[in-house]
């Protein structure tokens, strides 16, 4: 990413207001109702985050209170098949739980682990990108030859490594306590490459500049610098990185659960809940691997439109 | 030149070391070597012998030396789960993983490298705007959706294909084990190499689209047309071969990750390889094998990116000037 997408690089001399006034004012919504395929993104990932947010209260059955569960509903397929029961529209998995109530709270599930892990990316990356920016010399070349690095390895190799090793370390405690923050670090370490590049370059171009040189002539800490003077001037095209890595970072859990090293079956995310299904593909019970999949590939997709629109949408070249 | 060389030569070799590392602390401080060798009611006293005779009693830096001693002779200790060595398991187990990833990886450039031209070429035809839908999908879907769409396709409903191992094999030489001899083995390779292809496919298919309209809009081209070339001739002879070098440049860096996301396939279509051994160990916490895993893979990428490196300073002298500045 190059560093003519801050925001700085607009030509207009006045401070800019806010960023929501900005992006009321400027050609972002235009090009937001101008592209159909944005605005079905938006609303699908919309219905799929109130959905999450609100699984406990929309879902029809909570799947795991074990005193509504009854291994007697198990592998009932969905309703407009044989054999199909109209409490479970789209069928039961292999406990009895209602696949559609399991599938609402497994996107809870991923939509948290992924949005935990991706800040916790953002925020190792941005802190170690303005470290390397701002500092330069040797602070700077350790920070980006360990970004190199890493940046040969896929990232799913690398969070599986961490997922092995945190795992390794927390042996004591049991897997189901500390699963989801396994997934977590596992995520944040294995993303932040992308901010702390991104934040270095544009903050190698900021701190040159004159209200840098003024704020070190009055005192002011590095810290305090970096953070209340520099960070605004350089967030700007984090967003981006952080709607596509959204995506990333639920196929990312999604492929470790899938994998049977993420989150276990008493607290299944999409991934888990594919897992469970894929073992029963073969006894033709395809629903229970085919919902869960088709909701990720959906969410996937639809927030990797709405990034692709917003990388060029905030993009001033392709204005 | 050969400054370049020595420099970049300098720069993996370090990487490598940082990498040895991360795999020695993994072998060393996570898991304990001695508790996977010992039951609970061990003596004491045979523990310390134990912990004695591996050397867990030198200091760290000596450990680290002599891991690193035995890492360069292949030598990667004992796998809790098996009690085998690693490099023997790993060993038994790359030629499914390299047989299945160059599959893929011809997979992808041959299906990959013809659609992009397509629909470089025949920018609006409906064909092309289908291709370019599937290759958004391709992206998207993670990998081992595609694997289950696959089987469930051609394996539950059609019943054509297998869907997990890798059918008949046969023995070449003392270590090597080939399924291309047998029917059931090719038959046993196609749904893997596909679903770990398709995603390189799609990526070779943009790359080669996106180059191919950068190319045929150069004066070069214009020349050749303005010179009353035939459009085949201007098409194939001239803008595809300079598609081309990109192309290969990136299937090759893609090689490494064609081979770590063996680990997803295989998992899912059971194939024997060293991915599935990986995910495993990750599993089990097995920290022998995943410390060796990395330092192979490790070795395999820093390699290809060397290779890659040297080869594009050897073809365009441009950047050995510049690669040393950053």
């Amino acid at each position: 990413m190059s560093t003519t997408n801050t925001p700085s690089a607009s030509p207009s001399p006045q401070k800019p207001p806010s960023l929501l006034a900005r992006i009321l004012d400027s050609d972002i919504l235009a090009s937001f109702l101008r592209s159909k395929v944005t605005i079905v993104a938006a609303i699908v990932v919309l219905i799929l985050f109130i959905g999450a947010a609100f699984a406990p209260f929309i879902a029809p059955t909570d799947p795991f209170d074990p005193a509504t569960v009854f291994l007697a509903d198990a592998s009932i397929p969905p309703v407009w098949q044989d054999g199909g029961d109209p409490r479970f529209i789209i069928g039961t998995d292999d406990q009895g739980r209602d696949l559609y109530s399991a599938i609402l709270y497994g996107l809870r599930v991923s939509l948290i682990v992924g949005g935990l892990g991706v800040l916790l990316a953002a925020t190792i990356g941005i802190t170690l990108g303005l470290l390397a920016g701002y500092f330069g010399g040797r602070v700077d070349a350790v920070i980006m030859r360990i970004a190199d690095v890493q940046l040969t390895f896929p990232a799913i190799l690398i969070a599986l490594l961490i997922d092995g090793v945190v795992r390794g370390i927390f042996k004591s405690a049991t897997r189901e306590d500390t699963a989801l923050y396994v997934l977590v670090i596992s995520i944040g370490l294995s993303f932040w490459v992308q901010y702390a590049r991104t934040i270095r370059g544009s903050t190698l171009i900021e701190r040159n500049k004159d209200y840098v040189h003024a704020a070190r002539l009055v005192g002011l800490p590095a810290p305090l610098i970096m953070l209340r003077h520099v960070l605004p001037n350089v967030i700007g095209p984090v967003l981006v990185i952080l709607t596509i890595n959204l995506a990333l970072a639920v196929i990312t859990e999604a492929t470790l659960s899938f994998l049977g090293v993420g989150l276990p079956p008493t607290q299944p995310s999409l991934g888990t809940l594919i897992n469970i299904g894929n073992r029963y593909l073969f006894s033709g019970d395809w629903w229970i691997v085919t919902f869960p999949g088709v909701t990720l590939a959906v969410l996937v997709l639809a927030v990797n439109l709405l990034g692709d629109w917003l990388r060029d949408a905030l993009n001033p070249r392709l204005r | 030149m050969l400054a370049f060389i020595l420099r970049r030569l300098f720069q993996s070799l370090l990487v490598m070391l940082a990498v040895a590392l991360i795999a020695f602390t993994m072998f060393r401080f996570v898991g304990d070597p001695v508790n996977q060798l010992v039951s609970l009611d061990t003596p004491q006293a045979q523990v310390a012998e134990i912990r004695r005779s591996l050397g867990l009693d030198d200091p760290v830096l000596v450990q680290f030396f002599r891991y690193l001693y035995n890492a360069a002779r292949l030598e990667f200790g004992v796998s809790y789960q098996f009690r085998l060595p690693v490099i023997s398991l790993l060993g038994e187990r790359a030629p499914a993983t390299l047989e299945l990833a160059f599959m893929s990886a011809l997979f992808s450039l041959l299906v990959g490298i013809p659609m992009g031209v397509y629909t470089a070429l025949r920018r609006d035809s409906a064909l092309a705007k289908l291709f370019q839908a599937v290759s958004l999908i391709g992206i998207s879907l993670p990998t081992f959706l595609i694997g289950i769409l696959l089987i469930y396709l051609f394996s539950v409903t059609l019943g054509w294909l297998p869907s997990f191992g890798r059918g008949e094999v046969v023995k070449l030489g003392s270590w090597w084990t080939t399924g291309l001899l047998t029917a059931s083995g090719w038959k046993a390779l196609i749904l893997p190499s596909i679903t770990l292809g398709l995603f390189q496919m799609t990526l070779i298919m943009r790359l080669v689209r996106a180059e191919m309209l950068e190319v045929l809009r150069t004066d070069y081209i214009k020349f050749a047309r303005a010179r009353g070339l035939k459009t085949r001739a201007v098409h194939f002879g001239h803008a595809l071969k300079n598609t081309l070098v990109p192309v290969i440049t990136i299937a090759g860096l893609q090689l490494g990750s064609i081979i770590a996301f063996a680990i997803i396939t295989e998992t899912v279509f059971q194939w024997p390889g060293m991915g599935l051994l990986f995910l495993k160990a990750v599993q089990q916490i097995d920290i022998p094998i995943m410390a060796a895993y990395l330092i192979l893979i490790s070795f395999l990428f820093v390699s290809i990116n060397l290779i890659v490196d040297l080869l594009y300073a050897a073809v365009d002298p441009r950047l050995r000037a510049t690669v040393g500045a950053h």
